[in-house]
């Protein structure tokens, strides 16, 4: 899936410029706790989270996530847009919760996410 | 190459700039992209794990050919029990930790799990030193 259909499927608000528009996502994980992205995420990912400062700005970058999508119609700070302009991410906003936002993905065809290789 | 990075511990909004310039050095370097990540997340845990409980400190980078050898060391209060810090879900993180997206237990484990050597020295009331190398591909050199 293209990330312009995940901004159709989530009926979101792109905040950044278009640079990654036609990239293909194969997975997408949904969270807040930073230290789960970094365990657990794969590569062609879009992350979901209601995390909204510049630390979700640095751990996609530590990840080489290049989508992030805000939830719950969260506002982003000019300071974060930059940021991720700045490292050629994408940043999207969805005023849909996390749970809506997932469902909608993995119903429009986005069924991969990262999982623990172990206990 | 060596780089220095001051971590401040006043500026949550800086948490995590010392281990974005590293990633994006090492990029330049033309390191591969499995071993910058894997760099890159053990220190990012390492420093935030330093603002969130020292209140910042410093971290030394050093790319060689062998590897990157990274030390971050703090003025912070220590860790009393380091097995129990190892263990995944425990943490002793304040409220300002989760309003940053950590602070769960997953730090120490993470920066485990990415590096190919994790040494913490820590004294109660002294501060904790953290080394963490990372072994380049093909680099047959073990670890100190």
């Amino acid at each position: 899936m293209k990330v312009s259909d995940i901004i159709q499927t989530l009926d979101g608000t792109l905040l950044t410029g278009d640079a990654n528009l036609d990239a293909e996502i194969s997975s997408a994980c949904g969270a807040d706790l930073m230290s789960d992205v970094m365990a657990f995420v794969k590569d062609h990912v879009v992350l979901l989270t209601g995390l909204v400062n510049p630390q979700a700005i640095r751990t996609a970058e530590m990840m080489d996530i290049k989508v992030i999508v805000f939830v719950r119609g969260k506002t982003v700070t000019k300071d974060m847009i930059d940021e991720a302009t700045s490292n050629g991410m994408t940043l999207v906003a969805t005023r849909f919760s996390m749970f809506i936002a997932c469902g909608k993905l993995y119903e429009a065809g986005i069924r991969s996410g990262g999982m623990r290789e172990r206990y | 190459m060596k780089l220095h990075f001051d971590v401040p511990g006043d500026d949550l909004s800086l948490a995590g700039k010392a281990s974005s310039e590293l990633k994006k050095a090492l990029g330049r370097l033309g390191i591969d992209p499995v071993t910058i990540k894997r760099t890159a997340v053990a220190m990012y845990e390492a420093e935030i794990n330093m603002v969130i409980h020292a209140h910042g400190g410093s971290a030394d980078a050093e790319i060689g050919p062998a590897g990157i050898d990274i030390r971050l060391q703090d003025s912070g209060p220590g860790i009393p029990d380091l097995d129990m810090a190892m263990q995944e879900g425990y943490s002793t993180a304040p409220e300002a930790a989760r309003e940053l997206g950590f602070g769960a237990g997953m730090g120490l484990p993470n920066m485990k799990r990415n590096a190919d050597d994790l040494r913490i020295e820590s004294t109660v009331g002294v501060g904790t030193t953290v080394t963490i190398r990372i072994t380049l591909p093909g680099s047959t050199t073990k670890a100190p």
